[in-house]
């Protein structure tokens, strides 16, 4: 019984020691910037490969906190977090407004997409206006899973809603309250249809879904890189990263992104340079 | 979101039935432990010893991998259902309550269920007597099997997935709100989801300690 647990005590131990390492390692000189981003941006793994660059680069150690548009806001209101990457435009413009952040600047687009099951009960595929689709999936009471939380893609779901003149509800309304991978995966296992962004849609494995509408003028995803209002070490390096993520050469490297893994690219390049 | 009544009584619901099923699992089970010879029983004992620490998220991911549609249970139509949650939760308050069986069982005297055997006692009037005996811990089992299932979120996310009005439950409603922003909220739920384990946790000590006292006496 004694070799038993002294056995135990070690596999936990060596499981947790690199763990630990990573902390360490992790809080450099410069302490730590708090990056809050949308879980759309984190679910299609571009900061995975920026940030450790980034980081390289500018000896800033940068933690990132994957929300809601609404929380990544929010935590930059509070002040706890330095720098912010978001998708909501009016919502962001609200923040600047309230005077919560020092700059706000272009970074980069994708686009949303309508996907669904593969029999399309309403009829939507190839349709170029989102807001028609919405229509006829209303119309037909297809099965549509909705995010139901503060993200930028449910802002963007309301608004086609209201352009289609439909006020969602009923039985084949789900909401999910959670992130776009997991709605995804809600969409896929209930055959429902869903608003996602590319990036998102394309990364998330396992989807029993089809693309069916994409392309429309009302689809577009615009990101902001925020930096919050405030002072010290960690600002400095948020002001570094905002610059520094609409520089030319990071500019293309998003441009690239995904281009090996999924065959097309996932974001559209917006900054100036 | 839901009404918090609503999401209450689910959260009672799911919570509830799950231990109740655990019960009718876990104290046979760990009866049996604590009684079967010990040569058969130390590895199942580990087994459940080992499952009274498991990751509800871990649950929660083996029995959405069941129950998916592309999964070999994937017919019944479970996933993202009450009856869904229910099995995940069953299957994480279980090896609690059959492990603390287990252990009240073997706290008892040992020679107590020699001098019931001698006594003409048969299988199920000894097990009766000596879970009478064991009352004590037999109702901490079950509060702490409801206590787990109540609290849990990992396997009630993935295999409840939080759909509105359908299996929202208390724990899934807060992470929800806190990944909008609103703690305000997510405090109000929380308390009430305190106030629930309470009330119930109250009602089962009350009996404990009652037990207790007569067992003294």
């Amino acid at each position: 019984m004694r070799c038993t647990i002294v056995a135990l005590l070690t596999v936990t131990a060596a499981l947790t020691l690199p763990v630990c390492g990573d902390e360490e390692s992790g809080s450099g000189d410069n302490g730590r910037t708090i990056l809050a981003t949308t879980t759309s941006t984190q679910d299609s793994g571009l900061l995975d490969e920026l940030l450790p660059r980034f980081e390289k680069e500018s000896g800033c150690s940068v933690k990132t906190v994957a929300v809601g548009s609404g929380e990544a806001l929010e935590l930059g209101e509070n002040g706890d977090a330095e720098v912010l990457l978001v998708h909501s435009p009016e919502a962001e413009e609200e923040y600047m407004q309230g005077g919560h952040g020092t700059s706000r600047k272009a970074v980069m687009h994708n686009d949303f997409v309508v996907v669904g099951p593969g029999d399309d009960p309403a009829k939507i595929k190839g349709m170029s206006s989102a807001a028609e689709a919405f229509g006829r999936i209303a119309k037909a009471e297809a099965l549509y899973a909705s995010r139901a939380d503060e993200s930028g893609t449910y802002t963007k779901e309301l608004s086609l809603w209201e352009a289609a003149g439909v006020e969602p509800g009923g039985s084949w309304y789900v909401e999910t309250g959670q992130g776009m991978g997991e709605t995804l995966t809600i969409a896929s296992q209930k055959q429902a249809y869903t608003l996602s962004d590319r990036g998102t849609y394309l990364a998330t494995e396992n989807l029993d879904l089809e693309l069916l509408v994409e392309g429309g003028k009302d689809l577009l995803n615009r990101y902001h890189v925020i930096v919050v209002k405030g002072e010290g070490v960690n600002r400095a390096c948020a002001q570094e990263f905002s610059d520094w993520i609409t520089s030319p050469a990071i500019q293309r490297e998003i441009g690239r992104f995904g281009v090996k893994q999924f065959g097309e690219p996932l974001f559209v390049a917006d900054a100036d340079g | 979101m839901d009404a918090v009544h609503e999401v209450l009584g689910r959260s009672a619901l799911v919570s509830l039935t799950a231990t109740a099923i655990a019960l009718a699992l876990g104290v046979p089970l760990g009866t049996w432990l604590a009684l079967a010879p010990r040569r058969g029983r130390a590895a199942l004992a580990t087994v459940v010893n080992t499952g009274m620490a498991i990751p509800t998220v871990v649950v929660g991911l083996v029995v959405a991998l069941l129950l998916w549609r592309s999964g070999p249970l994937g017919e019944l139509e479970l996933i993202y259902t009450l009856r869904g949650m229910i099995i995940a939760q069953v299957l994480i308050a279980t090896p609690l309550i059959a492990g603390i069986t287990m252990a009240g069982l073997q706290a008892l005297p040992p020679e107590l269920a020699d001098q019931l055997r001698a006594l003409g006692a048969n299988t199920p009037q000894l097990v009766v007597r000596l879970w009478i005996e064991a009352r004590v811990p037999l109702l901490a089992a079950a509060m702490a099997g409801f206590g787990h299932a109540i609290s849990e979120v990992g396997s009630a996310t993935i295999v409840g997935g939080n759909i509105h009005g359908q299996t929202q439950v208390m724990t899934t409603s807060i992470v929800e709100q806190v990944g909008r922003g609103d703690f305000g909220d997510a405090l109000v739920y929380a308390a009430i989801l305190l106030a629930l384990a309470f009330a119930i946790n109250a009602l089962l000590t009350s009996v404990q300690q009652r037990a207790a006292a007569w067992a003294r006496s």
